[in-house]
């Protein structure tokens, strides 16, 4: 986990994207909530999503 | 240096090795686990890159995957919250998959590629990460034959670009515009390829396919209303017709009322409605390269254009490209899919990240011919049929050559398994099911006893590169079966009134001119031609047939059945002989006839796929 956040940073200052960051913390936390209500991370297959 | 390119996580994964700058191997990962698109980590495929090298993975400078998950990752959130509310049920499909597993790709593929390593060490530092239109572009351009070329890459989407343009010098390559999500030919054709009931990622062939049988009555309604396509062939697509950005479907009803029809159902009846709409989505995409290809080839004077990405699998497109000569030469990569990526990444990252010169091959371009699969010596191919209890003769190369024209000439299916299995979805001649093309009924025979396919789906020629020009509208070299081409006039028949009146699939039955089983209802034909250079054997088997019939071509097409992956090995090959119509089998100097075959071992073997 600590390597992604790290990588979110470099990446987040690569693309000057910093403005992002309110916004994947609440979106992380939101999605967080609905991976803890769900048991599986097997989805049905979205064309642009993955 | 040594590169090991991987595609995957997505559809088609791949891996391909490069050494210094030249492809040793690539494959895709399908081919091993016997399961079509295959989206894992392609394990198998990495194992097989590095025993054709002889190399451990430690002995690797770099190991580069073909996009940035992260940025996709951006792409995703940047649009949920452009369109929030809508999009909360995709949001919420999506997010528990980004958040448990794909988020973590980085160390997903460190702790695949670990048991490919001897120390389990470094692995991390070697990792690159190329951009998706990146990987394309490089997988077009550097193995070019050219100096100097516009690279156009066209596919659904990547990270946030779906076409881009680059220009690609010596070594260099520098993408000069994009066209971003959600705007996207790619899934612009992807959509009506749902609309008329096919699968997406898929089925894109067969709407390509089907188009000749329709008009394209609803071309105008297309261009008025879904897409505004600009002078230069840049465009824009009216989200309200489709569902992708944010739902769990390609279309909306919105395009349902604007056709007066829902989409048609898998499998459902093929209606004319259908083939006019394949007919139509076509003669768009067409309209749009063209403006775009003429445009480049304008303002920026140069002779040479390279294509990649999902959309230069459009045969027929690329085919009007080549006869418009906006530019002088043009070069398709032939995995221009997502398994291209692989080599496409390993590429950029040789060339573009570690500065190295570029290799331009001194044949037709640097993938001759494409053979850069697995390939099994006579002594394993016999120990491998008599192990899955096949009955064979084993003979000389010219009695091979002459027994299989033989029965090719007696009207045979011929399953032709020699060398090196091909990189990209095309057989080229050594993973082919092949046919005598004067045959009428070849077609239907082969479609529906072998392949067991949709029958008014079309076959393509091997023709003798020299010949080219006798029996196609094209002098050019078509090496990856990526350019389409009319039957020349003198070989064509001339239609009955009666015939001339038939419609849609009833048209299928009409012989349209003396090689009928690949000339297609236009009279196009998706030509490969056959290079001594690059395949000594496929194009000794075409002379022979040419000096026994007069005849240079013949029919090719894959070596599998409507859902499977494209044989691999000797005893997948066995098993679909076994499992079809095909009468004759040549696996290396091995032949073997159905008739000799032990009944017993020919199981039900087609419900092992779903269909595709």
């Amino acid at each position: 986990m600590l390597s992604l956040m790290s990588e979110l940073g470099r990446y987040m200052s690569a693309r000057r994207k910093w403005w992002l960051f309110p916004i994947i913390a609440v979106l992380m936390l939101v999605g967080g909530l609905l991976v803890l209500a769900q048991g599986s991370a097997i989805a049905p297959f979205i064309y642009t999503v993955f | 240096m040594r590169i090991l390119g991987i595609s995957a996580y997505y559809h088609d994964s791949a891996a391909a090795l490069i050494v210094d700058g030249r492809p040793i191997a690539a494959a895709q990962e399908e081919r091993f686990t016997r399961k079509k698109h295959d989206h894992r980590f392609p394990a198998n495929a990495v194992r097989y890159c590095l025993d054709e090298a002889g190399l451990d993975l430690d002995d690797l400078d770099h190991i580069a995957f073909f996009e940035k998950p992260l940025v996709k990752f951006e792409r995703l959130l940047e649009t949920y919250l452009a369109n929030a509310p809508r999009g909360f049920r995709s949001f919420k499909t999506a997010m528990p998959v980004w958040l448990k597993d794909k988020l973590f790709q980085k160390r997903n593929l460190e702790t695949a590629l670990r048991p490919f390593s001897r120390s389990g060490r470094g692995i991390s530092d070697k990792l690159l990460f190329a951009e998706h239109h990146q990987s394309h572009a490089a997988s077009a351009f550097y193995p070019s034959p050219f100096e100097e070329a516009v690279v156009l890459t066209m596919d659904g989407v990547g990270e946030w670009a779906t076409t881009s343009v680059a220009i690609g010098r010596g070594s260099t390559l520098e993408t000069i515009k994009e066209i971003h999500w959600p705007h996207s030919l790619g899934l612009l054709y992807s959509a009506f390829t749902y609309y008329c009931g096919f699968k997406v990622n898929s089925g894109e062939y067969k709407l390509m396919g089907l188009a000749p049988y329709g008009e394209p009555v609803y071309a105008d309604t297309i261009l008025r209303n879904i897409i505004d396509v600009k002078p230069d062939g840049s465009y824009w697509l009216d989200q309200s017709y489709f569902d992708y950005a944010t739902g769990l479907t390609m279309t909306s009803p919105k395009l349902d009322f604007l056709f007066g029809a829902p989409a048609r159902l898998p499998e459902g009846k093929l209606e004319q409605r259908h083939m006019d709409l394949a007919a139509s989505v076509q003669k768009v995409t067409e309209e749009v390269m063209l403006r775009m290809t003429r445009d480049l080839a304008r303002s920026t004077g140069i002779e040479n254009l390279c294509l990649a990405g999902g959309v230069a699998l459009n045969c027929v497109a690329n085919g009007k490209i080549l006869r418009d000569a906006a530019f002088k030469r043009v070069f398709v990569q032939p995995a221009s899919g997502d398994a291209g990526g692989a080599l496409g990444a390993a590429y950029a990252a040789h060339t573009m990240h570690a500065a190295k010169s570029r290799r331009i091959g001194s044949g037709m371009d640097g993938l001759e011919g494409s053979y850069l699969g697995p390939a099994f010596s006579q002594p394993d191919i016999e120990s491998r049929l008599a192990a899955s209890g096949a009955r064979f003769d084993v003979l000389d190369d010219d009695a091979l050559l002459d027994q299989t024209v033989a029965r090719l000439d007696a009207g045979d299916a011929v399953g032709w398994f020699q060398g090196r299995m091909e990189f990209g979805p095309r057989a080229l001649g050594n993973r082919s099911i092949l046919g005598d093309p004067r045959k009428p009924d070849m077609q239907k025979t082969l479609n529906l006893k072998i392949k067991f396919r949709e029958s008014f789906r079309p076959f393509a020629p091997s023709v003798l590169a020299e010949d080219v020009a006798d029996y196609f509208e094209m002098g050019e070299a078509s090496p990856y079966m990526l350019m389409v081409a009319d039957v020349k006039r003198n070989r064509r028949r001339h239609s009955t009134p009666e015939e001339k009146s038939l419609f849609g699939i009833d048209k299928l039955n009409v012989p349209r001119s003396d090689i009928p089983a690949v000339t297609h209802v236009d009279h196009s034909a998706r030509i490969q031609t056959v290079h001594r250079e690059t395949n000594p054997r496929y194009h000794a088997l075409l002379s022979k047939f040419k000096e026994r019939t007069g005849c240079a071509v013949l029919v090719n097409t894959s070596f599998n059945v409507r859902g499977e992956p494209i044989v691999s090995s000797p005893e997948d090959a066995f098993r679909c002989f076994m499992g079809t119509g095909m009468e004759t089998l040549a696996i290396g100097n091995c032949v073997l006839r159905k008739d000799r075959q032990n009944p017993a071992l020919a199981a039900n073997y087609t419900q092992d796929f779903a269909l595709d």
